[in-house]
């Protein structure tokens, strides 16, 4: 019985030698430690065994079961990593081939840019404020102090719009956002008429000029303002509020530079320079040469403005400031065609 | 402007100030400098990755190179006829130059020159621009060989030299030019080209900016000081002035001169007139323009014999009024204008002379016999424009000159010029506003430079109507403003001094300390609240009065001040109260939610076409623009699908998968009022479902039910709940059996389909079908939902697949509106999975196969009890809609 247990376990043991893949093992499991297999025939065969052999025969029989599992465990793991070492070999793809892709949404750059100008501005304080497109000559410029004939309009040719006489006050597309700081200012005003709250809002949307459409001027345009008014702001709060959106927006190193300039709603009024940053203002073709760019026109509140928006100009000030998304977009990325902006294209869009 | 530098130093000391010193300085106090052009003067030189400053041409004359030198005698060459060769001495040797200059060539074979001429002269190896190239080519001289002559040196043309483009002849200097002088020093220049901004119109002449700079730098102003002889009969004898409307003309000034010989004007006074951009006519012409350029009052010359023929017998009377609807004028350009009650004229007793401060008259212009040249006043000028075919009808050069310096209306000024499109050195000046007490200065200054470029006489006195004189502005301001408004402290003395700089007058007063006689010695003698009277100086008509005036000097103060020396400050004032823009938070939430699922954001132009929006079918009223900039660009849009399918059409052949959407107002005109601007969402869509790959083929085009899910997306992304959809065929635009309402809680906020066939014909948009939808935001946002998150059950659902037959007729969302209905809160998803059509259920049925999820909040729900629920289910589609359960 023993010499047969040991025939047992030397045929399993050298037919598992040969096995090299799993359905083999599966086949040597059933055929060596399956119900019908000679060693678990001994173990059936035990009972008709007498008392003395009985546990001898029974203890070897374990020991061979317990053998043979082990060698079919390690076989198995073998065998395993054997197949998983040829697979690997063999399921190599061409990385090279181009991936599936799907198709995102982008945002129109404006908006990209409009959205990075109102995330600073938010920060700072400074509330979106909207307001309508097409405005009557009274609110985008008397009220804003452009008198009629003014030359100051000469800067800002208007699109009118046709309708019955108006005389002095016809209608037209705001020429620049400016507009909404009159009508902020009456909404603010008209929460305390006596005592009118601070100010501090930014105005973005499109306008529009009347000029041809070409690479370098578009007859539509996307304008942020900012405006702050209230007790004791002052031409240094300009400045330091400016100098501090200008690191935001352009970088913490950035330099700036104000210059005094006019606009008929501000005094004094001032241009603010950013340091080119194409070539840190060593002069190139998109600072023309000068190593500045002009980045926003700016100013205090003009009386006259601040009277008409309904905030007393003896006690109030202000300051209010300008910029072109779409102009900060040209300087960046060094487009040279502002038509691109509406023309829509996808090659252009694709590249935000 | 163009303001050459050589000229602004007759005003101020620039010693110590570099050119760009200049420009900087003027720059940063709204002078803005765009380009400095060296015409002779050294040039900045910028190492490796310095920083530059201002956008910089031109040229630098090499002092050892290029000098003063005088001919003597001018040689005719031995092998060519049109050649000449010059004997001159440049001041250490004589040399012998080679020449083609016409404006020499008469005097060859005349022997030694009795009076030497004086030339520019250029030595081997200097550095020239070259004058027979197109356009400004540098060079150096080399030695050469022309016909058999060695050439190793030039005399130089204007153009050789970069004062202007003329390269015919050679520059013939003035006789006083010192011989042997470096060019550079004689006359080497730079040019500012300088913005005037609209305010700073008083800065438009070299005085201006002298006096900013004087100003800015704390140096003199070195005003001019105007002296001349006068003789003859005084001029007050002989000429009168009527103004009819002195709100028009505040201000008529007249002087006389006599016995001018009219002939070209000193060099340097041309060169000086070139660079600052002007062509030189003659000594009388160029008088009045430079005059113009250097005190900013623009003057006309009339042939005084002219009037006096006109006048007859009588005294010559000056007679200024609106123009008669109708009246003509034949203006120095030679147009006969016709002329309206806008324009002013300038008349004597016999009709019209002049149109007031834009241009002259034709017939009583400056005329000089030897040439057929125009008086330029007024007119725009160019290299060789000059207007051809006028014949004169008078024989003699004029001898006497009638000189007028006027004030005029600025605004009628600006209107006429624009009316006329009469843009003109003059017109630019007057439309922005020149003091009246400049008429005064720059008639004197005019006849003075006449008496000396002419030999004329000037006659004793002026004529001088100046029936309305401007107010002076007085201001009064403190320190107290001055910090409130600039964030400054600066003592009353401080701001006296700066504004003084700029030639206010200063008064200071009410001094709390008490008395300022008593307070002198002892210090303080001005405190925070006292207060400065301000009077503006009587060239500035830009300072108002009251607050106005108070924001008008603290500009000043801040400009002289430095904008750089002003510190940066954070705003101290309480924060404003907030409101936010719902709307603007809304819409961009919107746009978040249509990039997320795929759509390229557009933004079109507000301006298109009635044509272009005809093509959706879009009639009615626009919104008109009545100056357009062209046609396709002439209304107000009222459609943004036709934007975005405009944008379709432009990028179809771009890529084989297009989805837009823009958010924007359209424009519906009120009557003689401002439009209406709803706000609206427009998509469209077409193309493939999925982008093309190498194993990726024969993707399916959109239809509507891509856009329609896309809808959904949006929709469910802004947690709309109550979303219906209804067909619709009465949206022109779209396909009437591919075309739905969008409805929530009953309300259309939108519609959307396939484009109509007969509409996308009317646009190039290939053949896949495209889709299109349209929300209106207002609507749409005034449903906005409030909405709560259902709890995430831990308890495991059933899912069970149903299919029910039903008649064609029936629609799907009925069948599901069903289950939910029936399901009630147990049933948490229905999904319909396959819809079914086929002999196997029989014609007119389809089959409609749902997956539901069956889930009770609470506890594990059993399969008995979604049994119960399917069952109850399928009954009431049985009841409802006539349903089989598809076994
Ligand atoms: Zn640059």
């Amino acid at each position: 019985m023993l010499e047969q247990l040991n025939e047992i376990e030397k045929s399993a043991m050298d037919s598992l030698q040969t096995i090299d893949n799993e359905s083999s093992l599966d086949a040597w499991r059933v055929t060596h430690l399956g119900r019908s297999s000679a060693l678990m025939q001994v173990f059936s065969g035990l009972g008709a065994l007498s008392k003395e052999e009985r546990p001898v025969v029974g203890q070897a029989a374990n020991r061979v079961k317990i053998a043979l599992e082990a060698a079919f465990a390690d076989k198995t793991g073998a065998v395993k990593k054997s197949a998983l070492e040829r697979s690997l070999n063999e399921e190599t793809l061409d990385v090279t081939l181009p991936g599936r892709t799907i198709h995102v949404g982008r945002l129109h750059p404006s908006t990209q840019q409009l959205r990075r100008v109102l995330a600073i501005l938010a920060e700072m304080g400074f509330q979106v404020y909207t307001s309508r497109e097409v405005e009557t000559d009274e609110m985008n410029f008397q009220l804003l102090n452009f008198p009629p004939h003014h030359p100051a309009r000469d800067m800002q040719d208007s699109l009118y719009v046709a309708t019955e006489e108006r005389g002095d006050n016809p209608i037209l597309l705001r020429t620049h956002t400016s507009p909404g700081q009159i009508h902020a200012m009456r909404q603010f005003a008209a929460m305390n008429p006596k005592d009118p709250p601070p100010i501090r809002i930014a105005l973005p949307g499109m306008c529009f000029r009347a000029e041809q459409i070409t690479a370098r001027s578009e007859v539509q345009f996307n304008q942020v303002e900012g405006l702050a008014v209230g007790k004791g702001i002052t031409l240094s709060d300009l400045k330091g509020t400016l100098v501090e959106f200008a690191h935001r927006m352009f970088g913490q190193n950035a330099r700036t530079r104000f210059r005094a300039s006019y606009f008929p709603f501000t005094e004094p009024s001032a241009e603010m320079d950013v340091e080119c940053f194409v070539c840190g203002g060593k002069g190139c073709a998109v600072c023309k040469n000068s190593g500045w760019l002009e980045i926003l026109g700016s100013g205090m509140v003009h009386p006259v403005v601040l009277q008409n928006g309904g905030y007393d100009p003896n006690i109030y000030s202000g300051f209010a400031w300008g910029m072109g998304p779409e102009r900060q977009l040209m300087l960046r990325y060094k487009i040279e065609d502002i038509r691109y902006f509406w023309g829509n294209d996808i090659r252009f869009l694709e590249q935000f | 402007m163009k303001l050459p530098i050589s000229w602004l130093k007759d005003f101020i000391d620039l010693d110590g100030l570099s050119v760009e010193d200049i420009a900087r300085k003027l720059t940063l106090a709204g002078l803005e400098v765009d380009g400095i052009q060296y015409v002779g003067l050294p040039m900045p030189v910028y190492d490796e990755g310095e920083k530059h400053e201002f956008k910089t041409s031109g040229i630098a004359w090499d002092k050892d190179k290029i000098v003063v030198a005088e001919v003597y005698e001018v040689k005719p060459h031995p092998n060519a006829d049109r050649l000449t060769l010059l004997d001159l001495f440049d001041g250490q040797q004589q040399q012998v130059v080679l020449t083609g200059a016409p404006n020499i060539f008469h005097l060859k074979g005349a022997g030694k020159l009795s009076k030497p001429i004086k030339v520019a002269y250029a030595k081997e190896g200097a550095t020239l621009y070259d004058g027979h190239a197109d356009g400004l080519v540098l060079t150096m001289l080399k030695r050469a060989k022309i016909r058999g002559v060695e050439s190793y040196s030039m005399v130089c043309s204007e153009k050789e030299l970069g004062i202007t483009e003329e390269h015919e002849g050679i520059i013939i200097l003035d006789d006083d030019a010192p011989v042997g002088m470096p060019l550079a020093d004689y006359m080497g220049d730079a040019v500012l080209d300088i913005s005037i901004l609209p305010n700073m119109a008083r800065n438009a002449n070299v005085i201006g900016v002298a006096r900013e700079l004087a100003a800015l730098t704390r140096r003199e102003l070195k005003k001019p000081t105007i002296k001349f002889k006068t003789d003859g009969e005084s001029i007050e004898e002989l000429v009168s002035i009527e103004i009819t409307n002195p709100e028009l003309n505040p201000r008529f000034v007249l002087g006389l001169i006599r016995n001018v010989e009219i002939k070209p004007s000193p060099y340097q006074i041309q060169r000086r007139l070139k660079l600052a951009g002007m062509r030189p006519i003659n000594n009388i012409v160029d008088a009045t323009n430079y005059a113009m350029l250097e005190l900013g009052e623009p003057l006309h010359a009339f042939d005084y014999d002219v009037l006096k023929e006109r006048a007859g017998k009588k005294n010559i009377k000056i007679i200024t009024r609106p123009a008669k609807d109708g009246e003509k004028l034949v203006t120095l350009d030679n147009v006969e204008r016709t002329l309206s009650s806008l324009n002013v004229l300038v008349c004597d007793e016999r009709g019209p002379l002049s149109l007031a401060g834009v241009m002259g008259g034709l017939e009583s212009e400056v005329y000089d016999s030897s040439k057929e040249i125009l008086d330029a006043k007024g007119v725009e000028i160019k290299d060789g424009e000059i207007p051809q075919g006028k014949v004169s009808i008078r024989s003699r050069s004029t001898a006497n000159i009638l000189l007028e310096g006027a004030a005029w209306n600025f605004i009628n000024i600006r209107r006429t010029a624009k009316q006329h499109n009469l843009p003109s050195e003059a017109s630019f000046r007057f439309s922005r506003g020149v003091h009246p007490a400049l008429a005064e200065t720059g008639v004197k200054r005019g006849l003075q430079l006449m008496a000396q470029w002419s030999n004329g006489i000037v006659a004793p006195g002026l004529v001088d109507e100046y029936p309305l004189k401007p107010k002076s502005s007085t201001v009064t301001i403190t320190p107290k403003d001055v910090k409130r408004l600039l964030g400054i402290e600066l003592s009353v003395e401080e701001i006296v001094e700066l504004l003084e700089r700029l030639e206010f007058k200063c008064k200071i007063r009410g001094s709390e300390i008490g008395n300022r006689k008593s307070a002198k010695k002892a210090k303080p003698i001005t405190s925070y609240e006292s207060q400065i009277t301000v009077t503006a100086p009587p060239h500035r008509l830009d300072i108002g009065e009251g607050v106005v005036g108070v924001a008008d000097v603290l500009e000043e103060v801040a400009r002289v001040h430095g904008y750089d020396r002003i510190p940066s400050t954070t705003m101290a004032d309480r924060l404003p109260p907030q409101i936010g823009n719902p709307i603007h938070e809304w819409e961009e939430r919107l746009r978040d939610i249509l990039v997320a699922i795929g759509f390229d954001e557009v933004v079109s132009y507000r301006l298109t076409s009635v044509e272009s929006e005809a093509r959706l079918g879009i009639t009615g009223d626009y919104v008109r623009i009545t100056n357009p900039i062209a046609p396709e660009r002439s209304v107000m849009r009222r459609s943004l699908v036709a934007s975005v399918l405009d944008s379709l059409e432009h990028n179809i052949r771009l890529s084989e998968s297009l989805s837009f959407f823009e958010i924007g107002p359209i424009f519906q005109p009120v009557k003689n009022d401002l439009p209406n601007e709803p706000r609206k969402l427009a998509m469209a869509m077409s193309g493939l479902c999925d982008a093309s790959a190498w194993d990726v083929k024969d993707s399916k085009s959109f239809d509507f039910y891509d856009m329609k899910g896309r809808i959904e997306l949006l929709l469910s992304g802004l947690r709309y709940t109550n979303v219906s959809y209804a067909s619709t065929d009465s949206v022109k635009y779209l396909h009437p059996g591919k075309a739905a309402q969008i409805k929530i809680d009953d309300q259309t906020v939108g519609v959307f389909g396939e484009l109509h066939p007969l509409v996308k014909e009317k646009y190039d948009l290939g053949d896949a079908p495209v889709l299109v939808a349209e929300f209106d935001l207002e609507t749409l946002r005034a449903l906005n939902p409030t909405y709560a998150i259902t709890p995430v059950t831990e308890f495991p659902p059933v899912l069970e697949d149903i299919a029910v037959i039903v008649d064609e007729s029936v629609a799907a969302s009925r069948v599901e509106a069903l289950i939910r209905q029936t399901g009630g809160k147990s049933v948490t998803n229905v999904r319909l999975f396959d819809v079914y059509r086929g002999d196997q259920i029989g014609s007119g049925k389809k089959s409609l196969a749902y997956s539901l999820t069956y889930q009770a909040p609470d506890k594990t729900m059993t399969d008995a009890e979604a049994a119960a629920i399917r069952n109850k289910i399928v009954k009431r589609l049985e009841q409802e809609v006539g349903a089989k359960l598809r076994g």
